[in-house]
């Protein structure tokens, strides 16, 4: 039922996702960000068990921020979305009842997740959740846990980066997955064109949140949109068809 | 008589009599060598020892380390903290970008230290990746007092481990507490205390340095800090923009390392303000007394 996509258009990278927290039959809130910004100019769309998918994307963010501690620069979008694939493959592969050893990562203990998020390997060391306080995860490959970084470098421009649940990474123009890739990927297919304007991809992001409304059966009631360019990463817009009720005031 | 004779067995109970004296030989020089005799110079070779007088040898020998590394003042104001630190002349070819010596371990935290830098370099990646993993477990940046503690808990251990040394350095850490915005300065030092302070210095004269602050600092804020933490450091180093590296933190913008040029333009106005005291200290000219 969790719907991102995302595209690369002119001069920027364009990230939309459902925003319902879902449990079984119950809605938990419809106002839910599944779009981390990672850093000034990267985010990280993810998708999937919302446990494992905020700590697989804080893990994912805090360790960028140490990257960019560590060298005085921030990373590029190719290397973070390595960074976090290899961390998805290392995870998927890790035998949790026996831990091994794992040379990199020493003293710090990763519970794997079992998340598919789109994100690079990082070979830097890194801040481990440690393993007070991380989720139990319930096993190695999730229900498909997949993400998309979209990014923007000053040399190369906008990047967007496909990742899924099993660690395939791929770098593409327009991506999407969820059961609403059914009905985004072929909006997108029809309607796409290299170098978009940003009122352009708006509108086609709008064609796909249609689509994702008519068709889907449980469709998500709101979604979010998030744009990286070279001002940086922000929120662009919400697409609401249902308001969360409001904080009773005092 | 003749034919084959069997070779004669070695004679088992001299060799094991030799292997005997041998060893008690080998074991008694050990021993001798680990012997503590009253000697002093026992006491440092180990630092998990404690001398009889109660010296940690190896931890006062690492304060050494630091008194000779070169200069460091922090100065806490009421809304910047100002860091500064003598830059020792770089060698021609160096490219001096390399050599930061104001690091940045959080976006509200900075350091700087005394002594020996490749130590310092662990200890700061140890406590940027702590930053984050802070941020990372319990959703709130950290204070400046916890990540001092947390430096200074590293420093200690090294001093309670066996076949280690001490880092050989001490550390400013400055920075704004997240949740009341209060700037604090805090100093660790190779034993692994640490304190707060409202004004310190570290490394080469120090004492001098803290003898100044002591007489002359007052609360001050904004640009009046940078003065002060840079007339701290001429006390000690030659004047210059050359010879300091000074950086201000500031809640809102964070870490600032000042250009050269500021400094230098900072330390003209400190040399003209000193030249204009010791004028109107000097006595009356004869001239006018008739």
């Amino acid at each position: 039922m969790e719907c991102v996509f995302g595209l690369v258009g002119d001069g920027f990278a364009l990230v939309a996702a459902d925003s319902s927290a879902v449990n079984s039959i119950l809605v938990h809130k419809s106002n839910e960000d599944k779009i981390m910004i990672l850093d000034s100019h990267k985010l990280l769309g993810a998708s999937g068990e919302a446990g494992d998918r905020v700590q697989f994307t804080e893990y994912i963010q805090k360790n960028v921020h140490l990257y960019e501690f560590r060298n005085g620069i921030p990373l590029s979008t190719a290397a973070a979305a390595n960074f976090t694939r290899g961390e998805l493959a290392q995870a998927l592969r890790k035998d949790m009842d026996n831990h091994l050893e794992r040379s990199e990562l020493k003293s710090l203990d990763l519970t794997p997740i079992s998340v598919g998020i789109i994100t690079s390997k990082f070979v830097v060391t890194t801040i481990l959740a440690p393993s007070v306080g991380t989720a139990q995860p319930k096993g190695c490959i999730g229900n498909g846990r997949d993400s998309s970084i979209a990014g923007y470098d000053k040399d190369i421009g906008p990047s967007l980066y496909y990742i899924d649940y099993i660690a395939t990474l791929h770098k593409v123009d327009k991506g999407a997955f969820g059961y609403g890739s059914f009905f985004s990927l072929s909006m997108m297919d029809r309607h796409y064109h290299s170098g978009m304007s940003l009122k352009e991809a708006v509108d086609l992001v709008d064609k796909c949140i249609v689509e994702i409304r008519t068709r889907l059966v449980v469709s998500p009631p709101n979604f979010v949109i998030k744009i990286v360019d070279k001002d940086g990463a922000k929120e662009y817009a919400w697409r609401e068809t249902i308001k969360d009720a409001e904080e009773p005031t005092a | 008589m003749y034919g084959p004779t069997k070779p004669n067995r070695p004679n088992f109970l001299a060799i094991f009599f030799l292997q005997q004296t041998l060893l008690t030989f080998l074991l008694e020089r050990t021993a001798r060598f680990y012997r503590r005799s009253n000697s002093m110079a026992r006491y440092d070779r180990a630092i998990t020892v404690f001398s009889p007088d109660g010296h940690l040898f190896q931890v006062e020998y690492a304060l050494e380390a630091v008194r000779k590394g070169n200069a460091a003042v922090g100065v806490r104001g009421t809304d910047a903290i100002v860091l500064g630190v003598e830059k020792k002349s770089t060698p021609k070819l160096q490219d001096s970008r390399s050599v930061r010596k104001i690091v940045s371990l959080d976006t509200h935290i900075a350091l700087a230290c005394a002594g020996l830098k490749a130590d310092a370099r662990v200890l700061i990646n140890r406590a940027r990746i702590e930053c984050q993993s802070h941020r990372l477990t319990v959703e709130d940046p950290v204070t400046v007092e916890y990540i001092t503690r947390y430096i200074a808990g590293l420093q200690q251990k090294y001093t309670q481990s066996g076949g280690v040394r001490p880092f050989g350095l001490s550390a400013l850490i400055v920075g704004f507490d997240p949740d009341t915005g209060v700037p604090a300065l805090y100093q660790t030092d190779p034993s692994g205390t640490f304190s707060a302070w409202k004004a310190n210095a570290t490394g080469r004269n120090s004492n001098s340095m803290r003898e100044f602050l002591e007489k002359n600092y007052k609360e001050t804020s904004g640009q009046e800090t940078v003065k002060l933490a840079i007339r701290a450091l001429l006390e000690v180093v030659e004047s210059g923009g050359k010879n300091i590296e000074i950086a201000v933190m500031t809640k809102e913008q964070g870490l600032r390392q000042l250009e050269e040029a500021e400094i230098d333009a900072i330390v003209a106005e400190i040399e003209a303000e000193k030249a204009a005291a010791e004028a109107a200290k000097k006595p009356p000219s004869k001239d006018s007394q008739v």
